[in-house]
């Protein structure tokens, strides 16, 4: 039976360790003891969406990782990426290991710890923790992969095949750039309207009938984007506006992560979504100056609760 | 002289008490707020802070008590001025009516009820502490002005020489836009970044790239008082610059953070809002401040959410 370790136990980790262990032999990295303990005694109960509880490995300790692991998923949140992949140096000899942060850069930041082949992944799916042995799968739109460093696509076929195997939804592409800069572009701006706003992804984010409505702002901010992606030379996989408009058609109000950290006084994955945006478009030579005030605003309110 | 001060709320009730201290000038103040008024007319009108003053005007919230006056005084927030001016019109039909008010946009819907109508900027602040009761916070000049050729100099001359005899320092000039312009320019670029930030003013301006930003704002505002011929008296960098030290205004929240604090509606429409529209009126872009005037009221939306 495949191996694989999954990194990180929040929510998108929960979903994918708990499905993948149907077929696959999975061990778990949590960073606290006492969540590996409830994982490893009461196995992990999926609700919502999928219906089922499941026996797994699990462990705090990276070097209790099986050497023989031959994929790694770091599912952790952008924000504890650096310090996951550096707990990581030395093990997992023999795993290829694919990121899903959101944002860019999360494969550049666990390149520089070890020289697995390493795999790209943006995911559309989300779940809400209910505890550390309980996940609820809520919307189950798909995780799409591609290769990055070392890899191909068919090693990325392969991926998607065993998660698809598992239960979730998932594809391959020979270039996961398009992909991801739709939805680093979707991110930035939803994400950075909400934390500022306190409005969950609802309706506002598409209105624009009145001049000053929300809806000419993220558009204004969705074109900022498709400027530097052009300029990247990325063809979008999916307009982001239109991703926007959708999602708030779907009529259940999403909080976004960043939304959520702002409110709980927690650092946001900012700097790998927003900042890595406006540091492309610095880089290219293309102006971005709303959102570059998003970004400034946001850095700005994590300080006013962080210093 | 009659003086009736609209909207007895901190600022109004500057004017109102210092105005009723004036042997030759009988004052009225009107306010909604019921238990504001009925103690007015029970104990005064009672100031303290930078300055201890007791005034005696009469008080009501019933605009139909008001009777006819030489100058009104218009000092509710910006989003009252339509009700407000349309209840007590009457009172000024061969009188002037005057703005102290925050913002852009409030001669234009005075004008609408009103014939004479004298634009003014005042920078005297305070809060109503309890009703009958206003500490006063900061001391300022009020700079009045002929809002059209309807208005001679010589009004806004008069009821500038009333305040300034009553302790309102205030001066009357042909055109008022200047330090109107140079104080919204100053307030939509500096309270809203404090509101959507949780930062004070000096926070916002030891952080490089929110000054940045804030200059962005600030420049816009310029290019559309340029646009209309208005000299700004000040420049709002260095007023900007000033507040932020230590010993002027580093710790103070904006008013619009405390707005936002406090889930009030807040002044946004008349500041940024008020500098797009006239933007947009003379062909000057202004995307930053539409951005901020967009993202504060996704703020105010959110409060009737869920």
């Amino acid at each position: 039976m495949t191996k694989v370790v999954v990194a990180g136990a929040g929510s998108i980790g929960s979903l994918l360790a708990a499905h993948l262990a149907r077929v696959a032999d999975v061990t778990v990295l949590t960073r606290r003891e006492e969540h590996a303990a409830a994982l490893r005694e009461q196995g992990l109960r999926v609700s919502g969406r999928s219906d089922f509880t499941v026996q797994l490995g699990a462990t705090a300790d990276p070097a209790a990782l099986p050497a023989d692991a031959s994929l790694a998923i770091l599912a952790c949140k952008g924000t504890d990426l650096e310090p996951l992949a550096g707990g990581l140096e030395g093990t997992l000899p023999a795993a290829t290991v694919m990121t899903i942060q959101n944002g860019l850069g999360a494969e550049d930041i666990v390149a520089a710890h070890g020289d697995w082949p390493l795999l790209s992944a943006v995911t559309f799916m989300s779940g809400t923790r209910h505890g550390d042995a309980h996940v609820e799968y809520v919307l189950d739109t798909a995780t799409w992969i591609g290769p990055y460093r070392g890899t191909t696509e068919e090693d990325a076929r392969e991926a998607a095949e065993l998660i698809e195997a598992g239960g979730l939804k998932a594809e391959a592409f020979p270039d996961l750039r398009p992909a991801q800069w739709s939805k680093l572009i979707f991110n930035a701006t939803v994400n950075g309207v909400a934390a500022l706003t306190g409005l969950p992804h609802d309706f506002h984010f598409a209105q624009t009938a009145k001049l000053s409505d929300l809806g000419h702002l993220v558009r204004d901010l969705v074109d900022e984007g498709k400027a530097v992606a052009e300029a990247a030379g990325v063809q979008l996989h999916d307009d982001p506006w239109e991703m926007n408009v959708l999602a708030t058609q779907r009529g259940h109000r999403h909080f976004p992560s960043m939304l959520e950290d702002v409110e709980a006084h927690r650092p946001t994955e900012l700097e790998l979504i927003n900042g890595a945006l406006v540091r492309a478009a610095e880089r290219l030579g293309v102006r971005v100056p709303l959102q570059t005030a998003v970004y400034r605003l946001v850095k700005a309110r994590e300080a006013s609760y962080s210093e | 002289m009659r003086i009736a001060v609209v909207g007895c709320g901190a600022v109004g009730s500057l004017f109102a008490a210092h105005l009723s201290l004036l042997e030759d000038v009988e004052v009225w103040a009107f306010d909604l707020n019921e238990l504001h008024m009925a103690a007015i007319n029970r104990d005064g009108l009672r100031l303290t802070g930078a300055g201890d003053v007791v005034g005696r005007p009469r008080a009501t919230s019933n605009a139909a008590e008001l009777p006819p006056c030489d100058f009104g005084i218009v000092a509710t927030k910006a989003m009252h001025t339509e009700p407000a001016i349309a209840a007590t019109a009457h009172a000024f039909a061969g009188g002037f009516v005057a703005t102290v008010q925050n913002g852009l946009g409030n001669e234009e819907t005075i004008a609408q009820h009103a014939e004479r109508v004298i634009r003014g900027t005042t920078f005297p602040a305070g809060k109503l502490l309890e009703p009958g009761h206003v500490q006063w916070d900061v001391k300022g000049d009020t700079t009045f002005g002929p809002y059209d050729g309807r208005t001679p100099l010589a009004e806004a001359e008069r009821l500038a020489d009333a305040c300034t005899r009553a302790g309102m320092p205030a001066t009357a000039v042909e055109d008022a836009r200047g330090p109107q312009w140079r104080k919204v320019i100053f307030n939509a670029s500096t309270n809203p970044i404090g509101a959507l930030t949780g930062l004070t003013h000096g926070r916002v301006c030891e952080r490089s790239d929110l000054r940045a930003l804030v200059t962005g704002l600030v420049d816009e505002g310029k290019a559309v008082a340029a646009a209309q011929g208005i000299e700004l008296d000040a420049d709002p960098e260095e007023l900007i610059d000033h507040a932020a030290k230590p010993e002027v205004a580093y710790g103070h929240k904006a008013s619009m953070l405390q707005d936002v604090e406090a889930r009030r509606q807040t002044e946004i429409d008349y500041l940024n809002g008020g500098i797009v529209r006239f933007g947009r009126e003379h062909g000057v872009p202004t995307p930053l401040n539409a951005a901020i005037q967009a993202l504060v009221k996704g703020v105010e939306a959110s409060w009737t959410q869920s």
